[in-house]
């Protein structure tokens, strides 16, 4: 797939044509819309909390083959995670996407690693953290309902 | 030139040399991925040619200071190369005279303006009308003034090939209409509005006009007054000059009889803590320090394209606009998002299960730049029901070769994200 491999890799490529938990949840404890300005893409997640536990996690939305992938991928990974949990592996992709990941324990990525590649395609790695983004805002106590990459 | 030398060159049908013209833009040779550039973004942003980049150096180099200041050398120097440039600008839309050419930052402030000084006086209810096909730029700056006048806002529907509803048009227009502001050529979709025709339905029933020029004057020969319209505007960096300058033009009774937009030095007379003069025209509108290297660069940029002419450039890339059309629709589960009859050159496409984001980025790695996402145009992207598209806008600089190029790494994108 000539150089394009580090961001395009088949593990993403998969979760783009089939991605997980790609559906409506009418009875989720948690709506929230996810805006990224630059690109107009945006993703509707939703949560099931029960107690600090998620128990479901979906999502809607079409987006690009990264933003999809993420998605996708983060949803399968944070089901039956607690709460607290989750925020600490956001802060985690988080720093894994702005290159900013000095001593971070790779174990704690796991698959999501992959997504490192992306630090070579500054202008998509909103596209990656987007799905990010709205989860961390819809576990937060005052949850608000719509976020932005911006 | 005289007027039966230009006859006879027109009459000739020259064959565009477009190998010379690319010598203009030292950019069109650089390499992106190990491969020359093929910018398809002009759009979005064209390039610069050097008659444009020297005329900014040397600005700097030899005749900078500040204008309408200084005794000394430099600053009159500096002073003439801006005022020159108003010159240039006003022979290129054919305004009828220089106060009529207001230094802006582009477009965007220009209709800024406009409404907040022109409109300032519409009252609750009174209505703007404005098109489907408009860029953000042309909608925000009026639901801007909707909340501070209470106007209403009235959209011009658009059919599927993204051209305007002239009927829906002359039906919008009432008694209460104060304004029509319509773009001449849409960024995304490429339609060429029947801007003229437009400006006549409302004068019929004494409305003024703004056009929106932005993506009209780097494609069409603009002559203000054979239009008649009362406000145009249009930004420098895609006319091949610098950016953060562009120019409103207005009529100068509206210039006249409109507030100034904001207060500063060199826009004034005299001033007192009681009472302040305002300058003349268009100084009135141009507060502080202005941006004399840009409208020096966007003089320069206007004479260049003078010196091309521009007729032969628009049929050239109504020539690479056509065979783009036709290269672009072989590709299978690609659909063209505006299909006008009328159109400037601009190719805006989806293709089936390929987000246009994703190809913004597998055709960068190919060395093609094009621009991925919803223009600015999101009302639009909605009548589609897109969220974004890609486009490959065209230049005059623009190559037959740099649209196969195109091609087949569109197909090369498709076989990755399969």
């Amino acid at each position: 797939m000539s150089d394009l491999g580090d961001l395009y890799q088949e593990v993403i490529l998969e979760h783009k044509r089939h991605p997980r938990n790609h559906r409506p949840m009418p009875d989720a404890s948690r709506d929230v819309d996810g805006h990224n300005p630059l690109c107009g893409d945006h993703i509707h997640l939703h949560v099931k909390l029960k107690g600090d536990t998620i128990e479901d996690v979906s999502f809607e939305g079409a987006g690009c083959a990264i933003s999809t992938a993420s998605a996708s991928m983060m949803t399968e990974r944070v089901k039956g995670m607690q709460r607290a949990e989750a925020r600490t592996l956001f802060t985690a992709v988080h720093r894994l996407l702005t290159g900013n990941d000095a001593g971070s324990d790779p174990a704690t990525l796991g698959k999501l690693a992959i997504f490192a590649g992306i630090r070579n395609y500054p202008s998509r790695v909103k596209c990656a953290s987007l799905s990010w983004h709205t989860l961390n805002a819809a576990l937060q106590d005052d949850g608000e309902s719509v976020v932005t990459t911006e | 030139m005289s007027a039966i030398a230009k006859t006879t060159l027109t009459a000739a049908t020259p064959t565009w040399d477009v190998g010379r013209v690319r010598q203009d833009f030292p950019i069109l040779g650089e390499l992106v991925h190990g491969v020359p550039v093929a910018y398809l973004d002009s759009a979005a942003s064209a390039q610069k040619p050097r008659q444009v980049i020297e005329a900014v150096d040397r600005l700097y180099r030899h005749n900078y200071g500040n204008v309408h200041r200084g005794v000394h050398a430099l600053s009159e120097r500096a002073t003439a190369a801006y005022e020159g440039a108003r010159d240039s600008l006003r022979r290129f839309i054919n305004a009828g005279s220089r106060q009529e050419i207001v230094f802006v930052r582009g477009a965007t402030e220009g209709i800024n303006l406009v409404a907040q000084s022109f409109g300032r006086r519409f009252r609750p209810g009174e209505q703007v009308v404005l098109s489907m096909m408009e860029h953000h730029a042309n909608i925000v700056p009026w639901q801007l003034l909707r909340e501070q006048t209470g106007i209403e806002l009235k959209v011009i529907p658009i059919n599927q090939a993204g051209e305007l509803d002239l009927e829906a048009y002359q039906r919008l227009l009432g008694e209460r209409t104060r304004m029509v502001a319509v773009t001449q050529v849409s960024n995304a979709l490429g339609t060429i509005n029947p801007v003229r025709r437009m400006i006549e339905l409302a004068h019929a029933e004494n409305i003024p006009v703004l056009v929106d020029g932005a993506q009209a004057v780097p494609h069409l020969r603009v002559d203000v007054q054979a239009l008649d319209c009362d406000f145009f505007v249009f930004s420098g960096h895609k006319m091949f000059g610098p950016t953060g300058i562009g120019v409103l033009y207005a009529k100068e009774r509206w210039l006249e009889e409109m507030p100034p937009y904001q207060g500063g030095g060199d826009m004034i007379r005299t001033v007192s803590f009681e009472r302040t003069t305002f300058n003349d025209l268009p100084y009135k509108f141009e507060a502080g320090t202005p941006h004399i290297a840009g409208a020096v660069g966007l003089g320069a940029a206007a004479e260049y394209l003078e010196a091309l002419d521009m007729d032969c450039a628009g049929r050239y890339e109504h020539e690479l606009l056509e065979y783009g059309s036709a290269r672009l629709q072989e590709i299978p589960g690609l659909r063209l998002i505006g299909t006008a009859r009328e159109k400037a050159s601009v190719l805006s496409f989806v293709i089936d299960d390929v987000h246009p984001h994703d190809l913004g980025t597998i055709l960068d790695r190919k060395g093609i730049a094009v621009r991925a996402g919803h223009h600015c145009a999101m009302p639009l992207m909605q009548f589609y029901g897109v969220p974004a598209t890609a486009r490959a806008s065209l230049a005059f600089y623009n190559t037959r070769e740099e649209i196969d190029r195109l091609c087949a790494a569109l197909t090369w994108a498709q076989e990755v994200l399969a």
